[in-house]
């Protein structure tokens, strides 16, 4: 696989799995408003992964973006592993989904400005909908963490439990540095001080307190995935590997 | 001759309604970016909305078949990116036949499409489509979709 070709295959995984754990809110929301907020996002997501994907099949030149969603085992997702935990409970999803966001913010504004016409176009259209998604996360962090004894308990507990799942933002292998030096790819290590101050700012706003970054988890770059990922394929992919042939 | 073509085309495409809002065409929701005539091809440079719209996926299904039933069979659909789709594209008289439609149109405030308050709660920033969000008139209580900004 051609390092630029797994650059953006990695960016595209980890957009399109968690744009599937949200799409499984669909019907089960605490609202019908958040119903429609997280189906909403998910949809975005899935937009975002699709245009990944195929520009990512576009440089290998054998496969559709369907192939590379539908014919690939856990092993050959590079998702990161955060995308992929449980929705949980409603904070559990709203603090994942806000810290991701974060992230995506500071790493679309720089991958914006990447010497490839494509990624750079992409995540100028990013940008726009990153910006809403994380106003509407924002918003919840505050309201549950600053909102009632137990609201704030709970969300302060989804936010230690995955908490650990964050150190894989900010990792750079040897295909990252290769993609950094000819300018296409962001230097993700760069951008961990801008979001720690991102999301101190929001935590201490919603009175949460922020956990240490220590026994991080590691391994998505390589393939390495919590068991969890193997259950979102399962769904996912049910159709192609019951229908080899079936086409839309 | 050629440009004779090209403005057939745009007509053409001036009568394809957006799958979601029928009161306005794809040309006027500004999507059709460019149509260009190359190697005895029209190519129509189309740019999505919203990432995950799913109209994108209709509306280009709409075009070709628009384009069939006036016999125009060589012609292929371009994807562009670049420049973002934004609202800012929208002309006005375009917004004035979404208000009328009911939905508050792409403006930085939103205004009740009914009693024109500008009197109004956000009820959602999500609507029933990734294009729109949900307000409430607090004058005449009725409550309304307006057009997102982007």
């Amino acid at each position: 696989m051609q390092d630029l070709e797994k650059y953006i295959l990695r960016i595209a995984d980890s957009t399109l799995i968690i744009s599937h754990r949200l799409s499984e809110w669909c019907s089960k929301g605490p609202t019908l408003e958040e119903d429609i907020a997280l189906a909403n996002i998910s949809l975005d997501l899935l937009g975002r992964a699709n245009a990944l994907l195929e520009y990512s099949a576009k440089i290998n030149g054998n496969k559709t973006a369907n192939d590379l969603a539908f014919r690939r085992d856990d092993r050959e997702f590079y998702n990161f592993q955060l995308c992929e935990q449980e929705n949980g409970h409603f904070g559990d999803t709203i603090i994942r989904q806000f810290l991701y966001d974060c992230f995506s913010l500071l790493f679309f504004q720089e991958l914006s400005k990447s010497k490839d016409e494509t990624l750079s176009a992409i995540s100028i259209k990013s940008l726009k909908e990153i910006k809403y998604h994380l106003r509407h996360t924002h918003n919840w962090v505050i309201r549950l963490g600053d909102g009632t004894e137990t609201s704030n308990q709970k969300i302060q507990e989804s936010l230690n439990k995955i908490w650990k799942f964050t150190g894989e933002f900010f990792e750079t292998d040897d295909v990252d540095k290769k993609i950094i030096e000819n300018k296409i790819g962001v230097d993700n290590k760069k951008l961990k001080k801008d979001w720690d101050s991102l999301v101190d700012k929001v935590l201490t706003e919603a009175k949460l307190k922020k956990p240490e970054d220590k026994d991080m988890i590691t391994g998505s770059k390589e393939g390495i995935h919590t068991g969890l990922l193997e259950n979102i394929l399962s769904e996912m992919q049910c159709l192609p590997r019951a229908y080899p042939d079936a086409k839309w | 001759m050629q440009n004779g073509n090209l403005n057939t085309i745009w007509d053409i495409l001036g009568t394809v309604p957006d799958p979601e809002i029928p009161v306005i065409s794809v040309v006027e929701l500004g999507v059709i970016r460019n149509v260009e005539f190359i190697e005895n091809e029209y190519v129509i440079s189309v740019t999505p909305t919203y990432s995950g719209c799913p109209a994108v996926k209709t509306f280009q299904d709409d075009i070709k078949t628009q384009l069939k039933a006036n016999n125009i069979n060589n012609f292929k659909i371009k994807i562009v990116y670049k420049p973002a789709w934004t609202t800012n594209w929208m002309t006005k008289k375009t917004k004035k036949k979404l208000k009328e439609y009911g939905i508050s149109p792409p403006e930085d405030i939103a205004q009740c499409p009914q009693c024109n308050s500008t009197n109004i709660e956000l009820i959602s920033e999500f609507g029933a489509t990734a294009c729109k969000s949900l307000y409430k008139c607090s004058d005449c209580l009725e409550p309304f979709e307006h057009f997102k900004c982007i």
